[in-house]
């Protein structure tokens, strides 16, 4: 057991230090200076930044760490993605962008894709070119996601689409989705979707933003009114669609980037704390303290877990602590921030007496999404119930 | 990076777990909750012999010179047993002392003899404040020729009654800053003006009162330096917070085990009451805090041995965690056992005894997290 790190990823860190030290001061102030106001979430100037640091990012070398080196990523150990990451929020500065497409569209494409779909589509979503969506959930298919109804009927050399998706985040910024769509109506449910690869500018293909509880429209509707797809963008075969969704979800769940930036949350609040003058309160040093201790629960948890994938094992039940405790971490975390605010947590965003712009208020109501996209905390706490301990399903 | 256990940690782990197995069950940990010693000498001296008594002592003082992490494993593997007796007291909360102020005369006399398993110790700290703080030690040692007069009680000093000796914690000199001024001393408890009462403790584990009236102690005695104690105290109390936590771990995995076992056989409605949610959700909660406890202990664990300077806010960082999961993990035990869980009969409640014990000592999760807010600089 040994949690240092070999003198090949301390070479690596000063590389993203270096790199930091030069090019952290081209961000706006707007960034670092929390009293400053900064552009909408949903907005396209807010966009618009996210892809021109992301580039930058690109550059440098530091998209794609964990993409192999043939598909254009950089073929980083799973410690160097900590390290980076580490690094990232120890500067506070802003990760990638087109995280669904790095994260989830391009690893499934690598994993199931022809030879044709990855030299089509890899290179464009690293560099952000191609910004990736994804169309799973449904209406009737949230938590039970094989029930996706939104159909396909073959035509030839194409596919005629019909259906409705929901919950897609970025769906108004993007240019490609993944999709699962039922083609065989008479297989069991689980065996009768396909995975798609969808043109999101293709006729056919409305999207209408969904207003958050935060004001913003971070996710969408997508309607499909005979929308053609070639059979070129079938991902892996007829009726496998569910399993490679599955995949797709599993590299979602091996992140570990965001349980290293709860240390700058903590930091964060214990500054408004002083600035509030509750810092000498016992409740309030009480659960700060909970919540730095969580924090690193998360983080030391997930550093097992990747461990264990490091030196080939499957990681165990403790890998779903990092989602859904994580999760329920930043609920706790920015409720206790509009605590420590007291009157003032009410003041919303452009109020002449909201703290820090309001960042907070936007952060308590986005964080209550948290436990419900990628998965319920329900549904988290049934996968580590039934697959990590082994307990029997109903 | 590597956060798996070495080859020969495992081999540790899953020895010391088959020796526990067959020579520390359930009715042995009974049987000395009642019994007048509280320990098995000959079970001790078993432990001597595979070396476990001096695990962490370096080679030249009769010890096998593995890490402190190492020793965490093994912790690991006796809390899950429950193993009943002076270990804790003698490796790490006196030993480690020894070993870290002793002369190298008294840690060859002192340390080679507990790697023998022929010296049982104990930490005389606490005293009627419960506290572990400087500002809690008042009991006066007053310096005469060649020789410490020590007087005073101690309180919830484990295993008095069968130590063979005492690292005594005791006030040399008065004034403001409260952490200058102690002395750590080695007392032979057969030393004249020693008075042992034993306590009735929940865990039936022993717990003691000493009263020293007009203790005679020589001036070789002192360990470490005259006055300057604390910083080794505190270091020990580190130390001894990290043991505890391993120790506890162990126990929460054995109650979580156990617990998804009978969720699994246990019928009712016609299914196993672990395919319900309700349950389900219950051990997954639980399942997450063990995790945690490990994550935590082995961390701090690492940093002892590393010598690295988050080692204050990890212990207690680990302690406040594991305080409070093994405590939980203990109660959702009972519950998810229903009537049989509740028993005398059943393991459970010597869990969820423990539990508590632990919780208590060293500083509980409220006093750890006030620590770890001053280490934040709130």
């Amino acid at each position: 057991m040994d949690f240092s790190y070999s003198e090949k990823e301390e070479a690596f860190r000063q590389e993203i230090r270096d790199w930091l030290a030069k090019h952290t001061k081209e961000l706006p102030k707007w960034w670092f200076d929390r009293k400053l106001k900064r552009p909408d979430s949903d907005s396209r100037e807010y966009h618009d930044f996210g892809i021109w640091w992301h580039k930058k990012l690109y550059d440098a070398g530091f998209v794609g760490l964990n993409w192999p080196k043939e598909y254009g990523g950089r073929g980083a150990t799973l410690i160097e993605q900590v390290v980076f990451s580490e690094e990232m929020a120890r500067a506070q500065v802003p990760g990638i962008t087109n995280t669904i497409g790095i994260g989830w569209c391009g690893p499934t494409i690598m994993a199931f894709g022809t030879e044709e779909q990855k030299k089509r589509f890899l290179q464009p979503i690293l560099k952000a070119d191609e910004i990736w969506c994804q169309g799973f959930s449904e209406p009737e298919a949230g938590s039970d996601l094989a029930n996706c109804q939104t159909k396909g009927v073959q035509d030839g050399d194409y596919w005629i689409v019909n259906g409705q998706k929901v919950w897609t985040s970025g769906g108004h910024y993007s240019d490609w989705s993944i999709l699962l769509v039922r083609t065989e109506p008479e297989a069991p449910k689980h065996r009768g979707l396909t995975f798609f690869l969808l043109d999101m500018h293709a006729p056919g293909v409305t999207v209408r933003p969904l207003r958050q509880m935060t004001g913003a429209a971070e996710f969408n509707e997508t309607f499909m009114d005979n929308v053609r797809i070639h059979k070129s963008m079938m991902v892996s075969e007829r009726g496998r669609g569910f399993y490679v969704a599955m995949g797709t979800l599993e590299f979602e769940r091996s992140g570990i980037g965001a349980a290293i930036g709860r240390e700058n949350t903590v930091q964060d609040m214990i500054e408004m704390a002083k600035e509030m003058g509750k810092s000498k309160d016992p409740l309030v040093r009480q659960r700060m303290a909970q919540l730095y201790i969580e924090g690193n629960v998360v983080k030391y948890t997930g550093l097992r877990a990747l461990s264990r994938q490091l030196h080939g094992m499957t990681p165990g039940p403790e890998s779903g602590v990092m989602s859904a405790f994580g999760m329920e971490w930043n609920q706790r975390a920015y409720d206790f921030a509009m605590q420590i605010q007291g009157p003032y947590a009410r003041l919303m965003r452009d109020s002449k007496y909201a703290i820090d712009d309001g960042r907070w208020q936007h952060s308590f109501l986005r964080s209550r999404g948290n436990t419900i996209e990628t998965g319920t905390s329900e549904i988290k706490r049934n996968v580590i119930a039934q697959r990590g301990l082994g307990l029997p399903r109903e | 990076m590597n956060f798996e256990l070495g080859e020969e940690q495992v081999m540790l782990k899953t020895s010391a777990r088959e020796f526990l197995d067959k020579e520390c069950q359930k009715k042995h940990v009974r049987a000395m909750m009642d019994d007048e010693k509280g320990y098995s000498p000959e079970l001790w001296k078993k432990m001597a012999g595979l070396g476990w008594q001096g695990l962490a002592f370096p080679e030249q003082y009769g010890g096998v010179g593995s890490s402190f992490l190492d020793l965490v494993v093994l912790l690991e593997e006796m809390g899950r047993a429950l193993v009943p007796g002076p270990f804790l007291a003698t490796i790490v909360h006196t030993g480690r002392a020894i070993l870290l102020a002793g002369s190298e005369q008294q840690k060859k006399e002192y340390l080679t003899r507990i790697a023998n398993g022929d010296l049982v110790m104990t930490l005389a700290l606490t005293e009627e404040t419960g506290g572990i703080e400087a500002a809690d030690i008042n009991m006066k040692a007053k310096a005469a020729d060649n020789h410490f007069i020590i007087s005073g009680k101690k309180l919830f000093v484990p295993d008095a009654h069968i130590a063979d000796s005492y690292v005594v914690v005791a006030r040399t000199k008065g004034g403001v800053r409260k952490e200058n001024g102690i002395t750590l001393f080695l007392v032979d408890a057969k030393t004249k003006g020693i008075k042992v009462e034993m306590l009735k403790t929940m865990t039936g584990e022993k717990l003691c009162t000493v009263v020293f009236d007009n203790v005679s102690v020589p001036s070789a005695n002192v360990l470490g330096t005259v006055d300057k104690g604390w910083p080794v105290v505190k270091q020990v109390l580190e130390e001894a917070i990290i043991a505890e936590c391993a120790w506890m771990t162990g126990g929460a995995r054995w109650v979580l085990e156990t617990t998804i076992d009978y969720a699994k056989s246990r019928i009712q409605f016609g299914h196993p009451i672990g395919s319900f949610q309700a349950i389900q959700h219950k051990l997954a909660n639980v399942a997450v805090e063990v995790e945690g406890c490990t994550s935590l202990t082995y961390y701090a664990a690492w940093t002892v041995t590393e010598n690295d300077p988050n080692r204050t806010v990890a212990a207690s960082m680990a302690k406040a965690w594991v305080s409070d999961s093994y405590k939980h993990a203990t109660f959702e035990g009972v519950q998810i056992h229903g009537g049989i869980g509740f028993t005398w009969d059943h393991d459970m409640h010597l869990y969820f005894k423990r539990a508590k014990h632990g919780e208590i000592a060293f500083g509980d999760g409220d006093y750890h997290r006030e620590k770890v807010a001053q280490l934040l600089k709130m």
